[in-house]
């Protein structure tokens, strides 16, 4: 709708009158004020800055004046204009902080809810330990080497010292494998010449005819013997043994791996301890202790494992001059590793596979 | 073995007030593990005293009779006057010597004594007995001392019983056989301590004479290389075993049994030597050693009747065996309560023989343990006197003067050892004096030089020629010492392991972990970070498992490797499929209380190789040539390492968020795919095809395919396997073989493109039964190289559809490297896709 053509009427010629634009302005100020959100100030809009409002139809009547007055009256209109339109962004930009605001409020929620919806399993801690040995020796340049569970008679006892009759293998508690013909027997001339390996050095007999020196070898493995399972025992338990082959090896070589490892395991307060003792394949032989400073009852000496000089006869029988190479052997429990540095106290935890005790041990860094 | 530290300070002269825990590390030191040091003095604490029976009065009216004695204590009651004690013993009269514990101690057990009123008498302490002591068994009535005790009433009691000793009990490892005995003790410890040693087994002894003290035939010298006797005639049958000696025996862990049969372990115990005594009236004829007939019969002392092999050795008289040589006597021989003619023997077997005998007939006694780990044969003689000298002193009796010594003892080899082998070894240097002085403390003889006599210079792990050699013959109790490295050991151990320096070897540089082992570990990751719980299983498994798996019967899971003793009947066999053992511990942790399970296990299944007979046998003396080891090795079982995986229960729990999801044969089934995607097996080349294979649901079972192989199956688990194995309904399972898996290929990588996608949807009406998989796989194909992924996002049938039919709806994105596609163009590659599908299956547009 248009009033251009209108003919002049003096009642709104009124319109341009100062102070009724200042009553306009005033006007649109105290609505914009009294709107309480960016909607409703929206919805002001027209009345106040739309074709109708009173600037608006103020500026119509611009044209109706005399020339001298328009100029005067021109630059009124816009000023009153500007007023109402600053008035109004002012007001938004207050609604709209307000209203965002008050959003961020009503989002609230409750962060604590749990929200497991597909948790975590866990790895075994007997897995997690054997790769975090075979991880650290393998930093030193080691590799990792396995053989079968079920193995020859030979490389578990013959290639390793420990002849038919030797007392050794009496008190090795060996499960035997039954011939396939059923004859009775077992572990004599007559039996299947195989048992479930009763520690994982048949392996250091399989890496020596299969690798030339330097060999430098670690070994972890599941390994098996004829005892119940009790709080201390277990017929399926895990060792990690290590072997290097190589020219001028000495003892004090073998003693300042096991240092290194046991300070990495058990912290730089770590040491190790030998005592003599005999096993068929090393000779010298010794048992060792390592201070373990985090202990649950306090610092002290724990039995850790066995260790020596690779025996001459064992590097003879799997093809490795002794005249030329020497080489050291470690070996020691898993489970029992775990048992003494976690702190736990039945064996039968290990092996019987109750979830909470497995998931107490998560999936390993 | 346990041991009294007085019967070794017999021959060693230990500090008088050495702690026990230096005794510990003394012997700790030399390789002698302790398992306990008991101070006897600690065991029975407050005033244990000698006291003098002076008065018994006999109390009746009890159930047994009763005495109330008037004991001289001297002043140890604080007033000097007798002490009044209530005692229900009988073996003991007024006058006696007897041991009193007074009011306020208190004896092992933690049993005090105080003053009560009993049998209607104060009793103001106890008339010990031995077994009240802790001094052994006998409990048939309270320690009456010999009269001739120098100790008078009041005296501490400790000395004169014995329980001022001190008891080690160490354990000795299979090499050194001399260390079980009071000898081999003292001698390590006279080492360790650096004080006195003097060694009883060089005492004199007389020598064998010409005539025997009993007529004996050694017809096998291997088994028997020396056979010495000698006889004591007259012996007193009533003649007790010393109470010194009872003790000695009691802390030993032997039984007394008569005079001569404890003088004989008497003997065994201090010099390491076994020996037999026949009662020489229960003996016809002439003895013979020789190897059993097989099929001959003994009665051991342990009054089994034995069946004996060729290899057993016997000593015979003229009614056949008479004893099992070297590991227990026999019971027509032995020595009984009117014994007074007493033959004494004293051998030397050989240690394999015994070590046979004894596992054959499960007789591990005293005597076999110290054969099988090696006795000095120098010991005969010199045990002989020693046991005829204390059956005489105890026994009365005339010894003969014949002495029976048929030797046929090899004497030591020689051992060619480079002097400074020791320290090459060990990495400490040892002077050669140093090196000498160390093998001759432990009794070896030392020559400067090579052995010319030597037949095999060539010795096991020197050099033989060049360099300073010594030559160590070492002493008749060390058989252990054959190799240089026995002698390397020696020298380290006597100087101390202690000294030894810690130095890091420099390995060459690695190839890290192989591809087999990465792979391991991330299938093991993989799988734990989806939520499910590692488990180590014994792999110890029934014959019936694979009938409660339903088995078909020419399955290859049933041929299972059999153990010849496992630990438990039920459960002879290695496990063939990782799901048994697993099962397993799904049960027990059912039974426990828990109900959403997902486990799983990396581990080996166990498959015989059918007829592949034994290995063959092997030397030790030198490599195996690979032939050899190959065709032993063909004989060790297929161990493959498999991965399987159990689930029951909601596998996504339950939560405010809303209902859990319950855990089915998609996810067994996923677990699989997830596993070859851990293994980095690309998607492309696997494939999930429909399977029946037990122990898996016929309709619910799928075969995990890569190029086109079989390496596993999962699914829901036969609902008759669930109700056999007692399982909840619906349990789930995979194992796969990831042996089988072939190593992961370079991924090739690929095109990013740019462009936009154009995006498709295309729902297919088909035939139910035809499998998902080869839908997609034909959209693929159909598609051609413009289409960059298709998802399945719906699965839908309906009466409309039509019975049997189904709708598959993928979402197909298209995507060109090098322009922006056309409407067309992603149109057109979709029909070409459609209409493959419509071709191989029928399958047409839902809703065209």
């Amino acid at each position: 709708m248009s009033y251009r053509n209108d003919p002049y009427d003096p009642k709104q010629v009124a319109l341009l009158d100062p102070a009724a634009l200042a009553e306009a302005v005033a006007d649109a100020e105290k609505a914009f004020a009294a709107a309480a959100d960016p909607d409703a100030l929206t919805a002001l809009r027209p009345a106040h800055l739309g074709d109708r409002a009173p600037v608006s139809l103020a500026r119509r009547e611009i044209g109706a004046l005399p020339p001298a007055a328009k100029a005067d009256a021109g630059k009124r209109v816009n000023e009153a204009r500007r007023a109402i339109e600053s008035a109004y962004a002012a007001r938004a930009e207050i609604l709209e902080r307000e209203q965002a605001a008050r959003v961020l409020v009503e989002e609230r929620i409750d962060v604590t809810l749990p929200y497991d919806r597909r948790p975590r399993g866990a790895r075994h801690p007997l897995s997690t330990l054997m790769e975090q040995i075979s991880d650290l020796f393998v930093g030193m340049g080691y590799e990792v080497a396995e053989g079968p569970e079920v193995e020859l008679e030979w490389t578990n006892f013959d290639a390793l010292n420990i002849p038919a009759d030797h007392p050794a293998r009496g008190l090795m508690d060996t499960f035997h494998i039954a011939p396939a013909d059923g004859s009775a027997d077992p572990g004599g001339p007559a039996g299947s010449g195989l048992v479930l390996r009763t520690h994982t050095s048949p392996v250091q007999a399989r890496t020596m005819l299969t690798r030339k020196p330097p060999i430098y070898v670690i070994v972890p493995g599941r390994v098996y013997r004829t005892d119940e399972l009790d709080a201390t025992h277990a017929p399926v338990f895990h060792q990690v043994e290590g072997l290097v082959v190589d020219k001028g090896i000495t003892m004090a070589h073998l003693r300042g791996t096991l240092d290194h490892f046991a300070r990495a395991m058990f912290g730089e307060g770590a040491k190790t301890r030998f005592r003599p003792h005999y096993f068929p394949f090393t000779e010298p032989s010794a048992e060792f202790d390592v201070w373990f400073p985090e202990h649950r009852d306090g610092p002290r000496w724990v039995e850790w494992g066995g260790c020596g000089m690779v025996n001459p006869r064992v590097l003879r029988a799997c093809g490795i001059d002794p005249e030329v190479y020497s080489g050291f052997a470690f070996g020691m429990g898993i489970d029992r590793t775990v048992m003494f540095r976690h702190g736990v106290s039945d064996m039968r935890d290990m092996a019987e596979g109750d979830v909470r005790f497995t998931r107490a041990f998560g999936v390993g860094a | 073995m346990r041991v009294s530290v007085s019967w070794l300070r017999e021959y060693v002269d230990l500090p008088a007030d050495l702690p026990a825990d230096d005794l510990e590390q003394a012997l700790v030191d030399l390789g002698i593990e302790v398992e306990s040091i008991e101070d006897l003095a600690g065991t029975v604490t407050g005033r244990l005293v000698v006291g003098e029976v002076l008065e018994i009065e006999e109390l009746t009216g009890f159930k047994k009779p009763i005495r109330f004695c008037r004991v001289d204590v001297g002043t140890a009651n604080g007033t000097g006057e007798p002490q009044e004690i209530v005692c229900g013993a009988r073996n003991f009269a007024e006058g006696d010597k007897v041991v009193v514990i007074l009011p306020g101690g208190v004896l092992p057990g933690g049993f005090a004594i105080g003053a009560r009123k009993t049998y209607g008498r104060n009793s103001h302490g106890m008339i010990c007995s031995a077994k009240e002591l802790g001094l052994g068994d006998d409990h048939s009535g309270i320690i009456v001392l010999p009269a001739d005790t120098p100790a008078k009433p009041g005296d501490d009691a400790r000395p004169v019983v014995g329980l001022d000793d001190v008891v080690v009990e160490v354990e000795i490892t299979p090499d050194r056989g001399y260390a079980l005995s009071v000898r081999g003790l003292a001698r390590e410890l006279a080492h360790a301590l650096g004080v006195p040693f003097r060694d009883p087994g060089l005492a004199p002894a007389a020598a064998g004479t010409a005539e025997p003290a009993y007529p004996v035939e050694v017809r096998d010298t291997v088994g028997c290389d020396r056979f010495a006797a000698r006889m004591v005639r007259g012996v007193d049958p009533g003649a007790a075993t010393p109470g010194w000696m009872k003790r000695r025996l009691t802390v030993a862990g032997i039984r007394s049994i008569s005079l001569p049969v404890d003088i004989t372990n008497y003997v065994m115990l201090e010099l390491g030597q076994p020996m037999h005594a026949f009662d020489a009236d229960r003996i016809t004829g002439p003895l013979v050693v020789r190897r059993a007939e097989p099929g001959e019969k003994v009665t051991t002392l342990d009054g089994v009747a034995r069946t004996l092999a060729a290899e057993d050795m016997v000593i015979c008289d003229d009614t056949g065996p008479v004893s099992l040589a070297a590991v227990m006597g026999g019971e027509t021989s032995e020595v009984v309560d009117g014994t007074t003619n007493v033959l004494l023997e004293a051998a030397h077997w050989d240690p394999v023989m015994v070590g046979r005998t004894a596992r054959r007939h499960r007789l591990f006694s005293e005597a076999a343990k110290r054969w099988e780990r090696g006795v000095d044969p120098a010991l005969p003689l010199v045990a002989l006197e020693r046991a005829v000298g204390l059956l005489t002193a105890h026994g009365g009796g005339t010894a003969g003067t014949a002495v029976l010594d048929l030797d046929h003892v090899r004497p030591m080899t020689p051992v060619t050892l480079p002097v400074d082998l020791p320290s090459r070894r060990v990495g400490v240097t040892y002077p050669p004096e140093r090196v000498v002085a160390l093998l001759e403390q432990v009794g070896c003889t030392v020559v400067r030089g090579p052995d010319r006599l030597a037949e095999d210079p060539g010795e096991v792990g020197v050099a033989a020629g060049g360099g300073d050699v010594l030559t160590v013959t070492p002493p008749t109790w060390r058989p252990d010492l054959t190799d240089p490295a026995d002698l390397v050991e020696e020298v380290v151990r006597l100087d101390g392991y202690d000294r030894m320096p810690s130095v890091l070897p420099t390995a060459p540089p690695g190839r890290g972990l192989t591809w087999q082992q990465r792979r391991r570990r991330a299938v093991a990751r993989s799988l734990a970070e989806r939520g499910l719980v590692e488990v180590v299983a014994h792999p110890f498994t029934s014959p019936e498992l694979a009938d409660q798996l339903g088995l078909p019967a020419d399955d290859p899971r049933r041929r299972a490797v059999r153990l010849a003793n496992p630990l438990s009947e039920e459960e002879p066999l290695l496990r063939t499929t990782l799901l048994g053992p697993l099962l397993g511990i799904l049960r027990r942790n059912l039974g426990r209380g828990h109900r959403d399970l997902a486990l799983y296990e990396i581990g080996t299944v166990f498959h015989p190789r059918p007829g592949a007979g034994r290995p063959p046998v092997m030397g030790v003396d030198r490599r195996p040539t690979d032939a050899e080891f190959a065709a032993a090795d063909a004989v060790v079982p297929h161990q493959p390492r498999h991965v399987a995986v159990v689930l029951t229960g909601d596998l996504d729990p339950a939560g405010w968020w809303g209902p859990g999801r319950a855990a089915g044969w998609a996810d067994a089934v996923q677990a699989g795919r997830d596993v070859l995607a851990a293994a980095d097996i690309p998607a492309e080349r696997v494939e999930v095809r429909a399977a029946d294979h037990a122990p898996w649901h016929p309709g619910r079972c799928a075969a995990l395919l890569v190029d086109g192989t079989v390496v596993g199956y999962a699914g829901e688990l036969h609902p008759a396997v669930v109700a056999a194995l007692e399982l909840p309904k619906r349990t789930s399972a995979m194992e796969l073989d990831l042996d089988a898996l072939p190593p992961a290929p370079l991924a090739p990588a690929p095109t990013v493109s740019t462009f936009p996608p154009a995006l498709i949807d295309v729902a297919l009406v088909l035939d139910a039964s035809v499998p998902a998989a080869e839908v997609q796989r034909t959209l693929v194909e159909g598609a051609g190289e413009l289409l960059e992924e298709v998802r399945l996002f719906d699965v839908y049938a309906s009466e409309q559809l039509g019975a049997g039919r189904r709708s598959l709806a993928y979402k197909l994105t298209f995507r060109a490297a090098d322009r922006t596609l056309t409407v067309e163009e992603a149109l057109a590659a979709r029909d070409t896709a459609v209409a493959l599908a419509a071709e191989r299956f029928g399958a047409t547009l839902r809703g065209a």
